[in-house]
């Protein structure tokens, strides 16, 4: 297989298990999926039907209970065998980057500042040469020396794609990435999204409850009970 | 593209909550100018009380039988309440073998109706032109010099002595009650010591002056191979006299002084606590509210050590940032702190009272600084230990 045909991330049999007293809940039960590389991929489904665990999982914030799971055709996760803190630490910086509902900004970091942070604990080699480009791709450019405070919900969003996207990730996973932002601002972080995947090639992960913006991916996957219901 | 130091992401955190790091820096800097006072005290004190006790240029002092803290505060400040002994005691101590030197000394006391507002005490001590500066390490003039013969009517004027009465040098002085005059033939320069506030008149006149034959005091200058504690007891065999070393004063002193000392170190080590518990309370309240931010920086690839590395430096920069106030503080009202001091203590030397130097001041600073490292240990450990999945679940889960 070559390296372009190799899957950004293969999973099998995937299980998350939380016990809640005697109680077992299967949040992801069973689940197996291909991820392509450069795809833009939606996962989709009511609230409790597994989506945040999925991406979770698949993005290593979190260890399955069992499964395989594979990153570029290297496997991380195996037979449930739990990977420790820092394991997952080095994987997470050198394959993903994330954005939440939540923006999660410094307020007392400028914009600029706040797209560098992770250099300060991690900075992949040449990452640090496109990043004017990438505030302009994300058109926060003119707002680099504001603090988040003065920028909009859509901004702020910007912001936190461009410090994902800043060590140059082989992956974004956005999780409800427009859950606090008004109608027209969700269109634009969609529109940012789509771009960010056809033109840089980037693989998107969104998890999402709004279908306009799920619609916009190649391929959405909607889940119900912890299984993929549709595909 | 500069990064950002984790130094700057550590102090830009604390401007978050600007008051409360405040706070927490001013209560560290209270801790660090009670320590650095204290210390400073601590030094001042007994450098002066040394100088002091040098100054007097004997070790040992015979006076008439009393109290012996009135007697120490005789020898060191002058004092009321004179009892006097027989002049010829000076020469049978004299005589002694382990004696190398001794100086008479007699102490009076009149009023001056024109001293402040109400009028004051005028106190003169005689010496014995001849061996009393030979006791002295230095007797350093202003202007003019030493007396011209032993009874003659000269007065030589401390510093502070000529300042208060606005004396120079061939100025006549009137001794009040006696209606005497006496010409100032010296002005000694500022020695720091008791001497600055003290009128020296030849022993002679003194006793012609006040029409007393006797003495206050005898300075005891004792050879080096002298067995100290031998010759003091031999010295009490003498009928009348107390013996007062002048160790033995320095001992009573410092022993009054480390009392009151570890009064106020165990209020500073108290202080200190309270200002850890602060720290610690500041730093892991900052954590608990900034969790799902730190799960953001460990996301962006922060490991569990750039974590703990992060909230130790804000919590040593609350630190040291309280250190170098507080340090500050204390230089700044070191003067006043000794004018306090002063006003509380029975007995006090003449020079300075609290001596800072760069090393006290370094000292204080790795104090605070071990402090911030200490408090800052567990809200590091705690924030360190945070796993992102934890902290930075989206509002709604799905």
């Amino acid at each position: 297989m070559s390296a372009s045909t190799v899957p950004a991330i293969e999973a099998q049999h995937l299980r998350r298990v939380y016990r809640r007293g005697p109680e077992e809940i299967a949040a992801v039960d069973d689940i197996s999926l291909t991820i392509d590389r450069g795809s833009f991929t939606s996962i989709v489904g009511p609230s409790g039907s597994g989506k945040t665990t999925l991406i979770n999982v698949l993005g290593c914030l979190d260890n399955p209970s069992s499964g395989t799971l594979s990153l570029g055709g290297r496997v991380v996760f195996e037979n449930g065998q739990g990977l420790s803190e820092a394991r997952l630490t080095r994987i997470r910086r050198d394959a993903f980057g994330y954005i939440f509902q939540k923006f999660f900004l410094v307020p007392t970091l400028t914009v600029l500042e706040n797209v560098v942070l992770p250099f300060t604990f991690f900075k992949k080699p040449g990452a640090d040469e496109d990043v004017f480009r990438l505030l302009k791709t994300l058109g926060i450019d003119r707002r680099a020396d504001h603090l988040p405070g003065q920028l909009s919900g859509g901004e702020m969003q910007r912001v936190a794609i461009a410090r994902a996207l800043v060590n140059k990730p082989d992956i974004l996973l956005a999780d409800e990435p427009t859950g606090n932002l008004d109608t027209a601002r969700s269109e634009e972080i969609g529109s940012i999204l789509q771009e960010l995947n056809v033109r840089e090639g980037l693989t998107v992960i969104l998890v999402t409850h709004n279908l306009r913006l799920a619609a916009l991916a190649q391929r959405t996957i909607e889940l119900r009970d912890g299984k993929i219901a549709a595909a | 593209m500069k990064k950002l130091s984790i130094f700057e992401v550590a102090y830009k955190s604390l401007l978050r909550k600007k008051t409360r790091s405040l706070l927490t820096i001013l209560g560290i800097a209270m801790a660090a100018w009670v320590l650095v006072s204290l210390f400073g005290f601590n030094r001042g004190y007994e450098a002066s009380l040394n100088k002091d006790i040098d100054n007097l240029g004997f070790q040992m002092l015979i006076v008439a039988k009393g109290c012996p803290y009135e007697a120490a505060t005789l020898m060191l400040k002058g004092g009321t309440g004179l009892k006097y002994m027989n002049e010829s005691i000076a020469a049978s101590v004299a005589a002694e073998p382990e004696v190398e030197g001794v100086t008479p000394m007699l102490m009076q006391v009149v009023f001056d109706p024109n001293k402040g507002e109400s009028g004051g005490l005028a106190a003169y001590l005689g010496v014995d032109p001849v061996s009393f500066p030979k006791m002295k390490s230095a007797l350093p003039f202003k202007a003019g010099g030493w007396f011209t013969e032993p009874e003659a009517a000269e007065a030589v004027f401390g510093y502070e002595a000529a300042e208060l009465e606005q004396r120079e040098v061939g100025d006549l002085y009137l001794i009040p009650e006696k209606e005497i005059e006496v010409k100032v033939v010296g002005i000694l320069e500022r020695t720091g010591t008791q001497d600055d506030g003290t009128i020296f008149l030849p022993i002679r006149t003194v006793q012609k002056i006040f029409g007393i034959r006797e003495l206050t005091s005898i300075g005891i200058k004792v050879k080096h191979e002298a067995d100290m504690k031998a010759f003091e007891d031999k010295l009490y065999k003498l009928p009348d006299v107390q013996v007062v070393s002048l160790s033995q004063v320095k001992t009573t002193i410092m022993t009054l002084v480390s009392t009151a000392r570890v009064m106020v170190f165990s209020i500073a080590l108290i202080a200190i606590l309270i200002a850890m518990m602060g720290v610690i309370n500041t730093v892991l309240m900052s954590v608990m509210e900034r969790r799902q931010e730190i799960g953001i920086l460990k996301s962006m690839g922060a490991m569990a050590g750039d974590i703990f590395r992060l909230v130790w430096i804000e919590t040593i920069i609350l630190c040291i940032g309280g250190g170098l106030i507080g340090t500050s503080l204390a230089l700044l009202t070191a003067r006043l702190t000794d004018v306090l001091v002063r006003g509380f203590l029975p007995y006090s030397p003449s020079g300075g009272l609290v001596a800072i130097d760069a090393g006290l001041v370094l000292m204080t600073l790795g104090v605070v600084t071990a402090i911030g490292l200490a408090s800052g240990i567990y809200p590091s450990w705690k924030a360190a230990r945070m796993r992102p999945l934890d902290t930075i679940r989206s509002e709604e889960e799905s």
